[in-house]
């Protein structure tokens, strides 16, 4: 096992190596206008041109800037580890904000994560031991509606029922408005700030899982082994419980890990909707703005994020299903 | 005749599934006994309902999907009436049940050993290392070779014989009075088959019960059984002791059966099919259901449901034949099987 992990580790450098060399390179490649032109400001004269993009070393090749790029991220810049450069476009250093922004993402993913798991598994079982009765239809006439109504929808109909600034019944704005406010600064503005963003965002996801579990469950409760846990006399929650949801469980750890990783670059929209100022946001406008150095630092994030849940899945897979330990 | 005292009194069962198609009559008004040291062979073709009579007299048919009849007494208590938690005690303690697919049967994600463990505390409160320590011993005397050491094995880590005698031993666990085995060889390696019958024959007389034995493969139950009964679309067409059902027996369906399987004393190797597929158990024959495969029928037999009847020394069957017309016409089937092999 040590020795997978120790391999697996390997890849996800290469994997990282190939990622931010192809970001560079499509940056360089595209023509997409002279980040320079934009770090100058209006109309600037040939000689400040030529100064910035000394600067920032844009007069040399691209394999010559990313080798640069690839010496400062492992050993560090002037700002501090792991170096990531200057922003062309905010003109601070991409590490800060990186640093500023990264908890706002996490904290968005993992608790929404946390939200749509329990939700999620939940109903799935609920409806998959009813299955066939009004709760089940209600169940997944939910995870329908879950699965299908736009997020950004979502985001603005609860901001307009439940947000202090929203339009609707008063008597419903118990939450505050959108923005984030950091854990270290206030535990409960952070929690109630980010409720909504949770739910919204989980909701998509729940809807998902509720039907991956009532199916896996419906097809596992339908297993010899099962009929066996029965033929052996133990009670009815205990052959759900443990050997069926043992069994339909597996599959839902490998979906909830990528999930998680795929969140960190790309929660967006609920990003946007509720102005969390997160990473995905700044990904979009960072590609908006030709701001190479935190394009990079945002693909470096998420692409280390996707190898690292790959990875843990993994592990945490072979832990509960001896097939594959043992193979 | 088998003279233990009767545990299992099954009369009048009837099994149906009241489904889109129509109702599936799985299982028609079916009755007979099982006692302390015998086994009693159920043996028919695929579908005609032998593992459904077996998991209705559990209770592991869906009570919602399941139209269940008739009384099955298991030492004076009816099974399909006590309330489920009544039975749930009855399952695995009194009464163990192993399944056709040994592959399929145990949890792949538990350990052989904790699957072992779960089904004696399910039932009684015994500390875990005490009912380790009694698992341990089940599985050698299966016949699980370092049983210690593949106690902590999983189901994938054995082979199927191996995963088979697990399960026995999972049965034997608790003393049951009676083991039911659904086709417990159907999807072992013909040498592994052999050593399992074996297994089960000892086990029913080291441990004094009663074994249901349930197979599409009549050479199976001549081998094993001391009662057999033979099924037709959930109906008994013929019923009694080995000996009889084997050496002189009277049912049309019967002879079919025993025409198509390779003869335990006759070298004979051309097998005569059964023309002809079972009914759909939704459209059952009227009258005797096998009477369109039937080459002896005649007037009654499309009319009238023939009585299941014991025709003498407990050997029961259901036919419209008279017994005189029976001898004639099986004693003319054997000498033509006979001189066809020549
Ligand atoms: N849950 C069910 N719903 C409908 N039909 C069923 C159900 N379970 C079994 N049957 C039908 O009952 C008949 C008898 O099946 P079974 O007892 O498994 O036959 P076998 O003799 O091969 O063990 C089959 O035709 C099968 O399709
Ligand atoms: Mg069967």
């Amino acid at each position: 096992m040590a020795a997978y992990i120790v391999r697996r580790l390997v890849w996800v450098i290469v994997v990282l190596l190939a990622v931010t060399m192809i970001t560079f390179a499509i940056f360089y490649l595209l023509p997409t206008g002279d980040p320079a032109v934009r770090f100058a400001g209006k109309s600037p004269t040939p000689q400040v041109l030529e100064e910035v993009r000394r600067q920032f070393g844009l007069d040399k090749p691209w394999y010559a800037q990313y080798w640069h790029f690839l010496s400062d991220l492992t050993t560090g810049d002037k700002y501090g580890w792991p170096g990531l450069g200057f922003s062309f476009d905010t003109r601070i250093p991409v590490r800060e904000e990186l640093l500023e922004r990264a908890p706002r993402t996490l904290s968005l993913a993992f608790g929404a994560a946390i939200v749509w798991l329990t939700l999620g598994v939940t109903i799935g079982i609920v409806s998959a031991l009813r299955r066939g009765t009004l709760l089940d239809r209600a169940a997944m006439g939910f995870a329908l509606f879950g699965v299908s109504a736009p997020v950004f929808w979502l985001g603005l109909m609860a901001l307009w029922l439940f947000a202090e600034t929203g339009g609707g019944p008063d008597w419903l704005h118990f939450l505050p408005g959108t923005g984030y406010v950091p854990f270290s600064e206030s535990p409960s503005e952070w929690f109630t700030h980010l409720i909504m963003p949770w739910v919204v965002l989980a909701l998509l996801y729940a809807a998902f899982y509720a039907r991956m579990t009532r199916g896996n469950l419906l097809e596992t409760m339908g297993e010899d082994y099962i009929r066996t846990a029965r033929a052996k006399g133990l009670t009815e929650r205990r052959v759900v419980f443990k050997h069926g949801l043992r069994a339909s469980l597996t599959p839902i750890v490998t979906m909830f890990g990528m999930d998680i990783a795929l969140l960190v670059g790309g929660a967006v929209i609920t990003e946007t909707v509720f102005n969390i100022q997160g990473l995905g946001a700044w990904a979009v406008r960072a590609t908006f703005n030709q701001d190479l150095p935190a394009v990079v630092a945002v693909v470096v994030v998420s692409a280390f994020a996707v190898a690292i849940m790959n990875l843990l899945v993994d592990i945490v897979y072979a832990w509960l299903d001896p097939r594959v330990r043992y193979q | 005749m088998p003279d233990g005292e009767v545990l299992l009194d099954v009369s009048g069962l009837s099994v149906r599934f009241p489904t889109s198609d129509g109702v599936v009559n799985a299982v028609d008004d079916l009755s007979f006994q099982v006692r302390r040291g015998e086994t009693f062979g159920i043996v028919g073709e695929s579908g005609s309902g032998k593992s459904v009579t077996n998991l209705a007299l559990l209770g592991l048919l869906n009570r919602r999907a399941a139209n269940i009849e008739g009384t099955a007494l298991f030492k004076g208590r009816d099974l399909l009436t006590m309330p489920p938690g009544e039975l749930r005690r009855i399952r695995g303690k009194e009464i163990a049940m192993i399944f056709q697919d040994p592959f399929a049967c145990l949890h792949p994600m538990y350990r052989v050993g904790d699957q072992l463990v779960e089904a004696i505390r399910a039932h009684e409160r015994v500390p875990r290392r005490q009912a380790a320590e009694r698992a341990i011993e089940v599985l050698a005397a299966v016949g699980i070779p370092k049983p210690r050491e593949r106690f902590r094995d999983y189901p994938h880590q054995y082979s199927g014989g191996m995963r088979q005698r697990a399960m026995i031993a999972m049965a034997l666990l608790l003393n049951p009075d009676v083991l039911i085995a659904d086709e417990p060889t159907t999807a072992l390696d013909v040498t592994v088959q052999a050593q399992i019958l074996e297994l089960i024959d000892r086990v029913k007389k080291e441990f004094d019960i009663a074994v249901v034995l349930i197979t599409h493969d009549l050479g199976v139950v001549a081998e094993v059984a001391q009662t057999v009964m033979v099924m037709y679309a959930g109906r008994a067409m013929e019923q009694g002791p080995r000996q009889q059902v084997f050496g002189k027996p009277l049912h049309p369906y019967t002879w079919g059966l025993l025409e198509s399987i390779p003869h335990v004393d006759q070298k004979v190797s051309r097998l005569v099919p059964i023309e002809g597929a079972p009914p759909s158990l939704i459209f059952v024959p009227p009258g005797c259901p096998f009477h369109p495969r039937c080459p002896h029928r005649f007037g009654p037999c499309d009319q009238k449901r023939p009585e299941f009847r014991d025709r003498g020394g407990g050997h029961a069957e259901a036919c419209h034949l008279s017994a005189d017309e029976k001898r004639t016409l099986w004693a003319e089937r054997q000498e033509r099987f006979t001189r066809a092999a020549v």
